[in-house]
């Protein structure tokens, strides 16, 4: 419990910090600037509201601190008098509304909506994302996405340069490039998630990834934009995926398919809220990448719990996902959902038509082919296949889980 | 743009490698990432290593040759095999370097390598 109510101030440590850096971020322009400002601020609520407690004001609190040591650099003369002017102005701004008793005005959603913008490098939008709405360190994004972490500081300052220098408005985008520009920010949160899955069983049991951030992005887009579709659909579609965290390893920590599942070990109340995320989206009548992958996911869920997956339904959401975004993940999923919809060999027709070029070092690939060409009876081709899927990985317990099902 | 891919092995993991009683896993465990490798086509080179203790180190301490048993540094993780890979990007080398089945304690440490030089 003391460790829940101490996460909770991490976590509302965080969400001030985001929501802060948001304001200042969007009248100063400067986002290297503002995080210099409030990195020591942060720090201190980091480190000192876990045994504190919250205080009363969060973005107050650190606006305060940060404004004393903004004033202490100006005198100093250690910061560029420019963006110390606009930062101080908009330090003025948010203590103006604090005094008011208004609520403190939340200006992630611009942000989340800059991180992703098209003159951003796309490989800089989530690591950009995690660092100024959540304030994660360059240190845990660069291992999270397999960076050389100098490297992954420097994308991150370009990233900022890029932002103050071309001007780039702090918005959100008008109606028209709307639900483009809103998909580069489902991209990027989702990019988040999938790190995080990735390296989640890792052998350290405090490696936990980036899940739990990810899906925290989700939430605050669906409280930001609550009537897109997609952005219901993605955090049903993480949420799916979280509820069978606790059953994807066993005891020992090998991978458990889902069908093999112990689903009392599912978190219900994630699958119940990730339903009724669906639920809205799918009334909205707009049908989405997200919303398909959620519902597959859905599908599963109920599959595995009733002891009977609807297969031929699963396939058909994966033709209506390779329809909207032939990506190679899609490609692949469907013939998986093939193969135990319409057996073995219709699964491998749809995936020997993929080129092969795109999926020589693509692992699921390999674990699907090996699985298909087994239950066809071909033990030697079978074998060649687990043999790469298990040289591909990067994971023990699933490499454990395919030393195990070799022929 | 050729990289090394340089594994760090504890003791215990060295003894594992021929230990009749846990070679088989370890071998199970390191040749399927050999393969994929090798079926990726970016092998350049690459060899296991005896364990350090069959190594012999010559040192020049100031114009003093000195030749020693043992490796060069004593740390406790050694120097236990390489692949020098030639993939597009540093990217893509920690891509493959991620993916080598480590045993716990155990690393991988990828470098550029030189241009070569002429011939």
């Amino acid at each position: 419990m003391l460790d829940d109510a101490r996460a909770a101030a991490a976590r509302a440590a965080r969400e001030s910090y985001g929501r802060l850096l948001a304001f200042l971020s969007a009248r100063s322009r400067d986002v290297a600037a503002v995080e210099d400002a409030l990195a020591e601020a942060f720090r201190n609520a980091l480190d000192g509201w876990p045994e504190q407690g919250v205080p009363r004001e969060p973005e107050a609190w650190l606006l305060t601190a940060a404004r004393r040591r903004l004033s202490d650099q100006r005198r100093h003369e250690r910061v560029r008098d420019e963006a110390a002017s606009a930062l101080l102005l908009a330090a003025q701004a948010a203590q103006d509304c604090a005094a008011e008793g208004a609520a403190f005005p939340d200006d992630r959603l611009k942000l989340l909506f800059i991180c992703a913008h098209p003159a951003i490098d796309a490989g800089a939008r989530t690591p950009l994302m995690l660092q100024t709405v959540l304030g994660l360190d360059a240190a845990r994004i660069a291992s999270a996405f397999l960076v050389r972490p100098s490297t992954m500081g420097q994308r991150l300052s370009r990233a900022k340069a890029k932002i103050r220098d071309a001007r780039i408005p702090f918005q959100v985008p008008e109606a028209k490039e709307l639900p483009a520009r809103l998909d580069a920010v489902l991209e990027a949160i989702y990019a988040a998630y999938g790190r995080g899955w990735d390296d989640l069983a890792g052998l350290d049991p405090q490696v936990t990834g980036l899940t739990e951030e990810a899906i925290q992005l989700g939430r605050m887009l669906v409280q930001l934009a609550p009537h897109e579709p997609e952005v219901l659909g993605l955090l049903a579609l993480m949420l799916h995926c979280e509820a069978r965290y606790a059953a994807r390893r066993d005891a020992s920590g090998a991978y458990v398919p889902l069908m093999q599942q112990d689903t009392s070990r599912w978190s219900l109340s994630a699958i119940d809220e990730a339903e009724s995320l669906l639920r809205q989206a799918w009334a909205v009548g707009q049908v989405g990448r997200f919303q398909l992958e959620a519902a597959i996911q859905s599908a599963h869920a109920s599959g595995a719990r009733a002891g009977r997956t609807d297969w031929e339904s699963i396939a058909l959401l994966y033709e209506g996902l390779v329809t909207l975004s032939p990506s190679i993940g899609a490609l692949v999923g469907r013939a998986a959902a093939m193969g135990e919809a319409r057996g073995a060999q219709a699964g491998w027709h749809l995936l020997e038509a993929i080129p092969r070029a795109a999926v020589a070092n693509y692992q699921p690939y390999w674990a699907v082919a090996a699985h298909l060409l087994k239950a066809q009876g071909l033990v030697e081709q079978a074998r060649e296949a687990y043999e790469l899927a298990i040289g591909l990985c990067e994971e023990p317990g699933t490499r454990e889980f395919l030393r195990r099902q070799r022929p | 743009m050729q990289y090394t891919l340089m594994f760090y092995l504890d003791a215990d993991e060295f003894e594992a490698r021929t230990d009749p009683a846990r070679k088989e896993a370890f071998w199970a465990a390191f040749m399927p990432y050999a393969k994929a490798l090798f079926n990726a086509g970016i092998v350049v080179g690459s060899a296991g290593l005896a364990p350090p203790s069959k190594a012999t180190t010559i040192r020049h301490d100031h114009g003093q040759r000195q030749v020693q048993d043992g490796p060069f540094a004593l740390t406790k993780e050694q120097l236990g095999g390489f692949f020098i890979i030639d993939v597009p990007d540093l990217e893509t080398a920690l891509e493959w370097a991620a993916r080598y089945p480590a045993g716990p304690g155990g690393a991988v440490e990828v470098r550029p390598n030189l241009p070569a030089m002429v011939r």
